[in-house]
Protein backbone atom coordinates (compact mmCIF):
# COMPACT_ATOMS: atom_id res chain seq x y z
CA UNK A 1 0.00 0.00 0.00
CA UNK A 2 3.41 2.28 0.78
CA UNK A 3 4.75 1.02 -2.28
CA UNK A 4 1.73 2.24 -4.33
CA UNK A 5 1.36 5.73 -2.90
CA UNK A 6 4.41 6.41 -3.39
CA UNK A 7 4.36 5.22 -7.00
CA UNK A 8 1.45 7.26 -7.25
CA UNK A 9 2.77 10.36 -5.78
CA UNK A 10 5.78 10.17 -8.05
CA UNK A 11 3.90 9.76 -11.01
CA UNK A 12 2.11 12.74 -10.53
CA UNK A 13 4.74 14.97 -9.69
CA UNK A 14 6.34 13.87 -12.96
CA UNK A 15 3.15 15.11 -14.61
CA UNK A 16 2.55 17.97 -13.35
CA UNK A 17 6.49 18.76 -13.95
CA UNK A 18 6.08 17.56 -17.49
CA UNK A 19 3.02 20.41 -17.45
CA UNK A 20 4.68 23.25 -15.90
CA UNK A 21 7.80 22.47 -17.69
CA UNK A 22 9.45 25.64 -19.47
CA UNK A 23 11.48 23.88 -21.86
CA UNK A 24 10.49 21.49 -24.27
CA UNK A 25 14.31 19.47 -23.41
CA UNK A 26 13.33 19.47 -19.45
CA UNK A 27 9.60 18.60 -20.49
CA UNK A 28 10.88 15.31 -22.27
CA UNK A 29 13.32 14.30 -19.33
CA UNK A 30 10.29 14.26 -17.33
CA UNK A 31 8.07 12.39 -19.91
CA UNK A 32 11.17 10.02 -19.89
CA UNK A 33 11.22 9.61 -16.29
CA UNK A 34 7.33 9.18 -16.08
CA UNK A 35 7.16 6.50 -18.41
CA UNK A 36 10.10 4.84 -16.39
CA UNK A 37 7.54 5.09 -13.24
CA UNK A 38 4.52 4.01 -15.25
CA UNK A 39 6.31 0.51 -16.27
CA UNK A 40 6.83 0.00 -12.62
CA UNK A 41 3.25 0.73 -11.92
CA UNK A 42 1.76 -1.02 -14.08
CA UNK A 43 4.03 -4.12 -13.56
CA UNK A 44 3.30 -3.74 -9.75
CA UNK A 45 -0.74 -3.95 -11.02
CA UNK A 46 0.36 -8.07 -12.36
CA UNK A 47 0.31 -6.36 -15.77
CA UNK A 48 3.65 -7.23 -17.43
CA UNK A 49 2.75 -7.33 -20.73
CA UNK A 50 1.69 -3.69 -20.73
CA UNK A 51 4.69 -3.17 -18.60
CA UNK A 52 7.09 -4.58 -21.29
CA UNK A 53 5.72 -2.81 -23.68
CA UNK A 54 5.67 0.63 -21.70
CA UNK A 55 9.37 0.23 -20.86
CA UNK A 56 9.98 -0.89 -24.47
CA UNK A 57 8.13 2.07 -26.46
CA UNK A 58 8.65 4.45 -23.51
CA UNK A 59 12.22 3.80 -22.70
CA UNK A 60 13.56 3.44 -26.44
CA UNK A 61 11.39 4.85 -29.14
CA UNK A 62 9.68 8.18 -28.11
CA UNK A 63 12.24 9.50 -25.98
CA UNK A 64 14.48 9.43 -29.80
CA UNK A 65 11.15 11.04 -31.36
CA UNK A 66 10.18 13.69 -28.75
CA UNK A 67 14.12 14.80 -28.48
CA UNK A 68 14.09 14.73 -32.27
CA UNK A 69 11.10 17.17 -32.26
CA UNK A 70 11.90 19.65 -29.07
CA UNK A 71 15.07 19.85 -31.60
CA UNK A 72 13.41 20.61 -34.37
CA UNK A 73 11.12 23.64 -32.54
CA UNK A 74 14.45 25.06 -30.28
CA UNK A 75 16.09 25.30 -34.17
CA UNK A 76 13.21 27.39 -35.50
CA UNK A 77 10.91 28.43 -32.61
CA UNK A 78 7.23 28.51 -33.22
CA UNK A 79 5.69 32.07 -33.45
CA UNK A 80 3.83 32.99 -30.18
CA UNK A 81 0.50 33.75 -30.21
CA UNK A 82 -0.63 36.41 -28.03
CA UNK A 83 -1.63 35.35 -24.70
CA UNK A 84 -5.58 34.32 -24.03
CA UNK A 85 -7.36 36.53 -22.11
CA UNK A 86 -8.72 35.75 -18.54
CA UNK A 87 -11.88 34.53 -19.36
CA UNK A 88 -10.59 32.19 -21.95
CA UNK A 89 -8.46 30.92 -19.64
CA UNK A 90 -10.66 30.52 -17.08
CA UNK A 91 -12.70 28.60 -19.60
CA UNK A 92 -10.42 26.13 -20.16
CA UNK A 93 -9.73 25.60 -17.04
CA UNK A 94 -13.13 24.81 -16.12
CA UNK A 95 -14.05 22.50 -18.97
CA UNK A 96 -10.52 20.91 -17.81
CA UNK A 97 -12.09 20.06 -14.16
CA UNK A 98 -15.29 19.00 -15.70
CA UNK A 99 -13.15 16.32 -17.59
CA UNK A 100 -10.98 15.48 -14.96
CA UNK A 101 -14.29 14.96 -12.66
CA UNK A 102 -15.99 12.78 -14.80
CA UNK A 103 -12.90 10.26 -16.10
CA UNK A 104 -12.37 10.23 -12.23
CA UNK A 105 -16.51 9.56 -11.47
CA UNK A 106 -16.04 7.23 -14.35
CA UNK A 107 -13.07 4.90 -12.78
CA UNK A 108 -14.89 5.42 -8.90
CA UNK A 109 -18.77 3.96 -10.40
CA UNK A 110 -16.96 0.53 -12.02
CA UNK A 111 -18.86 -2.19 -11.20
CA UNK A 112 -16.18 -4.37 -8.35
CA UNK A 113 -16.17 -7.30 -11.11
CA UNK A 114 -16.03 -5.65 -14.42
CA UNK A 115 -16.82 -7.28 -17.38
CA UNK A 116 -14.57 -9.36 -19.56
CA UNK A 117 -13.70 -12.08 -21.21
CA UNK A 118 -11.39 -13.40 -19.48
CA UNK A 119 -13.15 -16.43 -18.34
CA UNK A 120 -13.68 -17.61 -21.92
CA UNK A 121 -10.37 -17.15 -23.13
CA UNK A 122 -8.79 -19.43 -20.01
CA UNK A 123 -11.51 -22.28 -20.92
CA UNK A 124 -10.03 -21.50 -24.61
CA UNK A 125 -6.36 -21.21 -24.16
CA UNK A 126 -5.78 -24.55 -25.36
CA UNK A 127 -7.11 -24.36 -28.29
CA UNK A 128 -4.29 -21.92 -29.98
CA UNK A 129 -0.89 -24.77 -27.98
CA UNK A 130 0.39 -21.01 -26.58
CA UNK A 131 1.07 -20.83 -22.95
CA UNK A 132 0.22 -16.89 -22.76
CA UNK A 133 -3.25 -15.76 -23.09
CA UNK A 134 -2.40 -12.17 -24.20
CA UNK A 135 -0.73 -14.57 -27.38
CA UNK A 136 -3.67 -15.84 -27.82
CA UNK A 137 -6.03 -13.20 -27.94
CA UNK A 138 -3.50 -11.03 -30.30
CA UNK A 139 -2.88 -14.06 -32.88
CA UNK A 140 -6.35 -16.08 -32.69
CA UNK A 141 -9.12 -14.97 -30.54
CA UNK A 142 -8.88 -11.11 -31.80
CA UNK A 143 -6.28 -11.76 -34.67
CA UNK A 144 -8.36 -9.33 -36.81
CA UNK A 145 -7.45 -6.57 -34.60
CA UNK A 146 -3.84 -7.05 -34.57
CA UNK A 147 -4.04 -7.90 -39.03
CA UNK A 148 -5.66 -4.21 -38.93
CA UNK A 149 -3.23 -2.58 -36.72
CA UNK A 150 0.12 -3.88 -38.63
CA UNK A 151 -1.74 -2.81 -41.47
CA UNK A 152 -2.17 0.81 -39.70
CA UNK A 153 1.40 0.71 -39.36
CA UNK A 154 1.98 0.36 -43.02
CA UNK A 155 -0.17 3.24 -43.81
CA UNK A 156 1.90 5.46 -41.30
CA UNK A 157 5.34 4.83 -42.68
CA UNK A 158 3.33 5.63 -46.24
CA UNK A 159 1.83 8.82 -44.67
CA UNK A 160 5.38 9.74 -43.62
CA UNK A 161 6.97 8.78 -46.72
CA UNK A 162 4.31 11.23 -48.81
CA UNK A 163 5.50 14.06 -46.60
CA UNK A 164 9.00 14.09 -48.28
CA UNK A 165 9.79 16.86 -50.83
CA UNK A 166 9.02 15.99 -54.45
CA UNK A 167 12.65 16.12 -55.46
CA UNK A 168 14.50 12.52 -54.60
CA UNK A 169 11.87 11.49 -52.07
CA UNK A 170 12.79 7.91 -52.91
CA UNK A 171 16.28 8.82 -51.10
CA UNK A 172 17.51 7.37 -47.47
CA UNK A 173 14.67 8.67 -44.89
CA UNK A 174 15.46 11.20 -42.18
CA UNK A 175 18.37 13.97 -42.74
CA UNK A 176 21.45 12.61 -43.26
CA UNK A 177 23.24 11.76 -39.69
CA UNK A 178 26.72 13.49 -39.24
CA UNK A 179 29.27 10.72 -38.14
CA UNK A 180 29.59 10.17 -34.47
CA UNK A 181 33.27 9.36 -32.79
CA UNK A 182 34.45 7.75 -29.78
CA UNK A 183 32.01 6.04 -26.86
CA UNK A 184 29.24 6.50 -29.19
CA UNK A 185 30.45 5.18 -32.06
CA UNK A 186 31.36 2.02 -29.83
CA UNK A 187 28.09 1.82 -28.22
CA UNK A 188 26.62 1.92 -31.67
CA UNK A 189 28.88 -1.48 -32.74
CA UNK A 190 28.69 -3.26 -29.35
CA UNK A 191 24.97 -2.65 -28.64
CA UNK A 192 22.70 -3.86 -31.52
CA UNK A 193 24.34 -7.77 -31.82
CA UNK A 194 23.38 -7.55 -28.56
CA UNK A 195 20.10 -6.08 -28.49
CA UNK A 196 19.34 -8.64 -31.21
CA UNK A 197 19.64 -11.43 -28.87
CA UNK A 198 17.43 -9.95 -26.05
CA UNK A 199 14.66 -8.79 -28.91
CA UNK A 200 15.03 -12.53 -29.87
CA UNK A 201 14.90 -13.53 -26.18
CA UNK A 202 11.73 -10.87 -25.57
CA UNK A 203 10.09 -12.71 -28.67
CA UNK A 204 10.57 -16.49 -28.10
CA UNK A 205 9.27 -15.95 -24.12
CA UNK A 206 6.01 -13.69 -25.59
CA UNK A 207 4.44 -17.39 -26.52
CA UNK A 208 4.44 -18.66 -22.74
CA UNK A 209 4.67 -15.66 -20.89
CA UNK A 210 4.30 -12.06 -21.38
CA UNK A 211 6.55 -10.49 -24.12
CA UNK A 212 6.42 -11.04 -27.66
CA UNK A 213 6.56 -9.42 -31.26
CA UNK A 214 5.38 -5.82 -30.24
CA UNK A 215 7.72 -5.70 -27.57
CA UNK A 216 10.90 -7.53 -29.70
CA UNK A 217 9.91 -5.39 -32.43
CA UNK A 218 9.90 -1.60 -30.66
CA UNK A 219 14.04 -3.47 -29.29
CA UNK A 220 14.69 -4.01 -32.76
CA UNK A 221 13.72 -0.89 -34.19
CA UNK A 222 15.90 0.54 -31.60
CA UNK A 223 19.17 -1.31 -32.20
CA UNK A 224 18.51 -0.27 -36.04
CA UNK A 225 17.97 3.88 -35.23
CA UNK A 226 21.37 3.12 -32.54
CA UNK A 227 23.82 3.51 -35.44
CA UNK A 228 21.83 5.50 -37.72
CA UNK A 229 22.14 7.92 -34.63
CA UNK A 230 25.37 7.70 -34.72
CA UNK A 231 26.13 8.14 -38.20
CA UNK A 232 27.94 5.13 -39.13
CA UNK A 233 24.87 2.93 -40.81
CA UNK A 234 23.15 5.27 -43.18
CA UNK A 235 19.47 4.26 -43.80
CA UNK A 236 18.81 2.77 -47.12
CA UNK A 237 16.81 4.56 -49.55
CA UNK A 238 12.90 4.47 -49.40
CA UNK A 239 12.86 3.19 -52.90
CA UNK A 240 15.14 0.24 -51.92
CA UNK A 241 12.98 -3.01 -52.94
CA UNK A 242 13.80 -5.42 -49.99
CA UNK A 243 13.48 -2.34 -47.33
CA UNK A 244 9.53 -1.85 -49.18
CA UNK A 245 9.18 -5.80 -48.64
CA UNK A 246 10.33 -6.11 -45.43
CA UNK A 247 8.11 -2.86 -44.34
CA UNK A 248 4.76 -5.03 -46.02
CA UNK A 249 5.67 -8.47 -45.62
CA UNK A 250 4.12 -9.36 -41.91
CA UNK A 251 0.60 -8.26 -42.79
CA UNK A 252 0.90 -9.52 -46.12
CA UNK A 253 1.90 -12.98 -45.11
CA UNK A 254 -0.76 -12.65 -41.99
CA UNK A 255 -3.69 -12.24 -45.22
CA UNK A 256 -2.54 -14.73 -47.16
CA UNK A 257 -2.47 -16.99 -44.03
CA UNK A 258 -6.22 -15.53 -42.93
CA UNK A 259 -7.36 -16.82 -46.54
CA UNK A 260 -5.07 -20.35 -46.32
CA UNK A 261 -7.61 -20.74 -42.91
CA UNK A 262 -10.93 -19.21 -45.05
CA UNK A 263 -10.05 -22.21 -47.84
CA UNK A 264 -9.66 -24.74 -45.63
CA UNK A 265 -11.86 -24.76 -42.72
CA UNK A 266 -14.41 -21.54 -44.01
CA UNK A 267 -13.60 -18.75 -41.63
CA UNK A 268 -10.81 -15.83 -42.51
CA UNK A 269 -7.79 -15.81 -39.97
CA UNK A 270 -8.98 -19.44 -39.07
CA UNK A 271 -6.23 -21.37 -38.28
CA UNK A 272 -6.16 -24.55 -39.11
CA UNK A 273 -6.01 -27.20 -37.03
CA UNK A 274 -2.88 -28.82 -36.18
CA UNK A 275 -0.60 -26.52 -37.22
CA UNK A 276 -1.64 -23.38 -35.11
CA UNK A 277 1.43 -22.90 -33.29
CA UNK A 278 4.10 -23.25 -36.06
CA UNK A 279 2.01 -21.03 -38.48
CA UNK A 280 1.50 -18.47 -35.87
CA UNK A 281 5.14 -18.46 -34.91
CA UNK A 282 6.03 -17.70 -38.40
CA UNK A 283 3.61 -14.82 -39.12
CA UNK A 284 4.82 -13.62 -35.35
CA UNK A 285 8.41 -13.46 -37.08
CA UNK A 286 7.76 -11.92 -40.50
CA UNK A 287 5.41 -9.38 -38.11
CA UNK A 288 8.00 -8.14 -35.93
CA UNK A 289 10.09 -7.77 -38.85
CA UNK A 290 7.75 -5.59 -40.43
CA UNK A 291 6.84 -3.45 -37.45
CA UNK A 292 10.50 -2.92 -36.49
CA UNK A 293 11.24 -1.33 -39.42
CA UNK A 294 8.16 0.20 -39.61
CA UNK A 295 8.70 1.63 -36.47
CA UNK A 296 12.26 2.75 -37.08
CA UNK A 297 11.26 4.37 -40.69
CA UNK A 298 8.39 6.37 -38.45
CA UNK A 299 11.57 7.60 -35.83
CA UNK A 300 13.80 8.68 -39.22
CA UNK A 301 11.20 10.36 -40.70
CA UNK A 302 10.39 11.72 -44.10
CA UNK A 303 13.34 13.06 -46.27
CA UNK A 304 13.91 16.60 -45.28
CA UNK B 1 13.41 -14.16 3.05
CA UNK B 2 11.16 -13.31 0.61
CA UNK B 3 9.28 -10.57 2.55
CA UNK B 4 12.88 -9.26 3.13
CA UNK B 5 13.68 -8.93 -0.74
CA UNK B 6 11.03 -6.94 -0.60
CA UNK B 7 11.07 -4.46 1.43
CA UNK B 8 15.00 -4.05 -0.31
CA UNK B 9 12.79 -3.13 -3.42
CA UNK B 10 10.63 -0.79 -1.46
CA UNK B 11 13.84 0.77 -0.11
CA UNK B 12 15.31 0.88 -3.67
CA UNK B 13 12.15 2.54 -4.98
CA UNK B 14 12.79 5.27 -2.25
CA UNK B 15 15.94 5.97 -3.35
CA UNK B 16 14.73 6.38 -6.91
CA UNK B 17 11.56 8.21 -6.21
CA UNK B 18 14.09 11.15 -3.87
CA UNK B 19 16.18 11.47 -7.30
CA UNK B 20 13.23 12.24 -9.03
CA UNK B 21 13.44 15.79 -7.74
CA UNK B 22 17.11 16.18 -9.70
CA UNK B 23 15.05 15.39 -12.93
CA UNK B 24 12.42 18.25 -11.48
CA UNK B 25 14.61 20.41 -10.23
CA UNK B 26 17.19 20.58 -13.39
CA UNK B 27 18.37 23.07 -13.45
CA UNK B 28 20.51 21.96 -17.07
CA UNK B 29 19.39 19.68 -19.54
CA UNK B 30 22.17 17.53 -19.10
CA UNK B 31 21.41 16.83 -15.49
CA UNK B 32 17.72 15.65 -15.93
CA UNK B 33 18.45 13.24 -18.70
CA UNK B 34 21.25 11.81 -17.02
CA UNK B 35 18.90 11.51 -14.08
CA UNK B 36 16.39 10.31 -16.11
CA UNK B 37 18.13 7.87 -17.45
CA UNK B 38 20.53 6.80 -13.84
CA UNK B 39 17.08 6.46 -12.15
CA UNK B 40 16.31 3.67 -14.83
CA UNK B 41 19.42 1.66 -13.55
CA UNK B 42 17.48 1.89 -9.92
CA UNK B 43 14.76 0.91 -11.28
CA UNK B 44 16.16 -2.11 -12.90
CA UNK B 45 17.74 -2.98 -9.41
CA UNK B 46 14.08 -2.57 -7.96
CA UNK B 47 12.96 -4.80 -10.62
CA UNK B 48 15.51 -7.41 -9.92
CA UNK B 49 14.67 -7.55 -6.18
CA UNK B 50 11.10 -7.47 -6.92
CA UNK B 51 11.36 -10.46 -9.29
CA UNK B 52 13.55 -12.55 -6.55
CA UNK B 53 10.84 -11.12 -3.89
CA UNK B 54 7.58 -13.17 -6.24
CA UNK B 55 9.73 -15.91 -7.60
CA UNK B 56 8.62 -14.01 -11.15
CA UNK B 57 11.22 -14.30 -14.39
CA UNK B 58 8.90 -11.97 -16.18
CA UNK B 59 10.47 -8.97 -13.75
CA UNK B 60 13.83 -9.99 -14.81
CA UNK B 61 13.03 -9.77 -18.43
CA UNK B 62 11.42 -5.94 -18.04
CA UNK B 63 14.84 -5.38 -16.04
CA UNK B 64 16.67 -6.73 -19.30
CA UNK B 65 14.81 -4.55 -21.87
CA UNK B 66 14.70 -1.34 -19.69
CA UNK B 67 18.86 -1.55 -19.36
CA UNK B 68 18.97 -2.72 -23.14
CA UNK B 69 17.41 0.38 -23.96
CA UNK B 70 19.12 2.57 -21.41
CA UNK B 71 20.67 5.02 -23.18
CA UNK B 72 18.45 5.76 -26.23
CA UNK B 73 16.71 9.29 -24.68
CA UNK B 74 20.90 10.13 -23.87
CA UNK B 75 22.16 9.40 -27.42
CA UNK B 76 19.42 11.27 -28.42
CA UNK B 77 20.11 14.40 -27.02
CA UNK B 78 23.69 14.35 -26.84
CA UNK B 79 24.31 13.11 -30.61
CA UNK B 80 25.90 16.16 -32.69
CA UNK B 81 23.16 17.86 -34.84
CA UNK B 82 22.51 17.03 -39.00
CA UNK B 83 25.18 19.62 -40.03
CA UNK B 84 26.62 20.90 -37.08
CA UNK C 1 24.58 -23.76 3.23
CA UNK C 2 21.44 -22.05 2.10
CA UNK C 3 21.96 -20.14 5.57
CA UNK C 4 25.15 -18.85 4.07
CA UNK C 5 24.15 -17.89 0.72
CA UNK C 6 21.17 -16.07 2.56
CA UNK C 7 23.67 -14.66 4.59
CA UNK C 8 25.45 -13.62 1.35
CA UNK C 9 22.64 -12.04 -0.27
CA UNK C 10 21.56 -10.55 2.43
CA UNK C 11 24.97 -8.56 3.29
CA UNK C 12 25.70 -8.20 -0.58
CA UNK C 13 21.78 -6.51 -0.84
CA UNK C 14 22.17 -4.39 2.14
CA UNK C 15 25.59 -2.75 0.49
CA UNK C 16 23.93 -2.16 -2.74
CA UNK C 17 20.75 -0.12 -1.44
CA UNK C 18 23.77 1.61 0.82
CA UNK C 19 25.30 2.82 -2.70
CA UNK C 20 22.10 3.40 -4.11
CA UNK C 21 21.14 6.14 -1.25
CA UNK C 22 24.74 7.51 -1.27
CA UNK C 23 24.34 8.15 -5.21
CA UNK C 24 20.76 9.53 -4.19
CA UNK C 25 22.55 11.81 -2.19
CA UNK C 26 25.27 12.84 -4.22
CA UNK C 27 22.67 13.36 -6.96
CA UNK C 28 20.68 15.78 -4.74
CA UNK C 29 23.44 17.26 -2.78
CA UNK C 30 26.29 17.74 -4.90
CA UNK C 31 26.83 21.53 -6.56
CA UNK C 32 27.05 21.13 -9.86
CA UNK C 33 26.17 18.59 -13.05
CA UNK C 34 30.11 16.92 -13.35
CA UNK C 35 30.02 16.03 -9.56
CA UNK C 36 26.33 14.94 -9.46
CA UNK C 37 27.45 12.76 -12.44
CA UNK C 38 30.09 11.34 -11.21
CA UNK C 39 28.01 10.41 -7.84
CA UNK C 40 25.32 8.68 -9.71
CA UNK C 41 27.56 7.01 -12.59
CA UNK C 42 30.28 5.36 -9.28
CA UNK C 43 27.42 5.12 -6.80
CA UNK C 44 24.71 3.55 -8.64
CA UNK C 45 26.42 0.84 -10.82
CA UNK C 46 28.19 -0.25 -7.82
CA UNK C 47 24.96 -0.72 -5.73
CA UNK C 48 23.77 -2.48 -8.85
CA UNK C 49 26.76 -4.86 -9.74
CA UNK C 50 26.41 -5.83 -5.65
CA UNK C 51 22.83 -6.24 -6.17
CA UNK C 52 23.19 -8.85 -8.76
CA UNK C 53 25.45 -10.37 -7.02
CA UNK C 54 23.04 -10.77 -3.80
CA UNK C 55 21.03 -12.06 -5.88
CA UNK C 56 22.99 -15.02 -8.08
CA UNK C 57 22.64 -17.43 -5.57
CA UNK C 58 18.76 -17.32 -5.42
CA UNK C 59 18.96 -17.23 -9.37
CA UNK C 60 16.95 -19.98 -11.37
CA UNK C 61 19.82 -22.34 -13.13
CA UNK C 62 22.31 -20.96 -15.08
CA UNK C 63 20.28 -19.68 -17.39
CA UNK C 64 18.62 -16.92 -14.94
CA UNK C 65 22.31 -16.46 -13.39
CA UNK C 66 23.62 -14.83 -17.11
CA UNK C 67 20.68 -13.08 -17.49
CA UNK C 68 21.86 -11.17 -14.11
CA UNK C 69 24.90 -10.72 -15.17
CA UNK C 70 24.46 -9.38 -18.98
CA UNK C 71 22.10 -7.18 -17.37
CA UNK C 72 24.98 -5.19 -14.89
CA UNK C 73 27.08 -5.63 -18.15
CA UNK C 74 24.16 -4.01 -20.44
CA UNK C 75 23.75 -1.18 -17.80
CA UNK C 76 27.49 -0.47 -17.63
CA UNK C 77 28.26 -0.42 -21.41
CA UNK C 78 25.65 2.14 -21.78
CA UNK C 79 26.52 4.68 -18.83
CA UNK C 80 30.37 3.82 -19.97
CA UNK C 81 29.40 5.34 -23.12
CA UNK C 82 26.91 8.00 -22.41
CA UNK C 83 28.66 9.48 -19.26
CA UNK C 84 31.63 11.18 -20.75
CA UNK C 85 29.11 12.55 -23.57
CA UNK C 86 26.53 13.95 -21.05
CA UNK C 87 29.76 15.32 -19.17
CA UNK C 88 30.94 17.09 -22.61
CA UNK C 89 27.87 18.39 -23.03
CA UNK C 90 27.49 19.50 -19.50
CA UNK C 91 30.68 21.24 -19.59
CA UNK C 92 30.27 23.11 -22.92
CA UNK C 93 26.94 24.77 -22.07
CA UNK C 94 27.96 25.59 -18.59
CA UNK C 95 31.92 25.85 -19.16
CA UNK C 96 33.84 25.47 -15.16
CA UNK C 97 34.96 28.12 -13.71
Amino acid sequence: MIVDLALVGGILALALGVLVARQAFAAVALFIGYGLLLALAWGRLGLMDVALTEAAIGAGLSGVLLLAAARRLSAAPAQEDSPPGRVTRALIGAGCAILTCAVGAAVLLLPDAPPGLAAEVAANQRATALGNPVASVLMAFRGLDTLLESAVLVLAVICTVALAPDQGWAGPPGAPQPQADGPLALLARLLPPLGIVVAAHIFWIGVDAPGGKFQAAAILAAMWLLPWMAGIAPAPPIGTRALRITVAAGPALFIAVGLLGAMLTGAFLAWPSGFEKPLILIVEVALTLSIAAALALLVMGPRT
Amino acid sequence: MSSLLGVAAFAVLLTLLLGLVRVLRGPQAADRIAAAQLLGTTGIAALLLWGAAVGSATHTDLALTLAVLAPFATIAMVRKEPGE
Amino acid sequence: MSLLADAFTVFCVVAGIGFFAAGTAGLLRFPDTGSRLHALTKADHLGLGLIVLGLLPRAEALGGAFRLLAIWGLVLLASAATGPLLARIAQRRDPPA
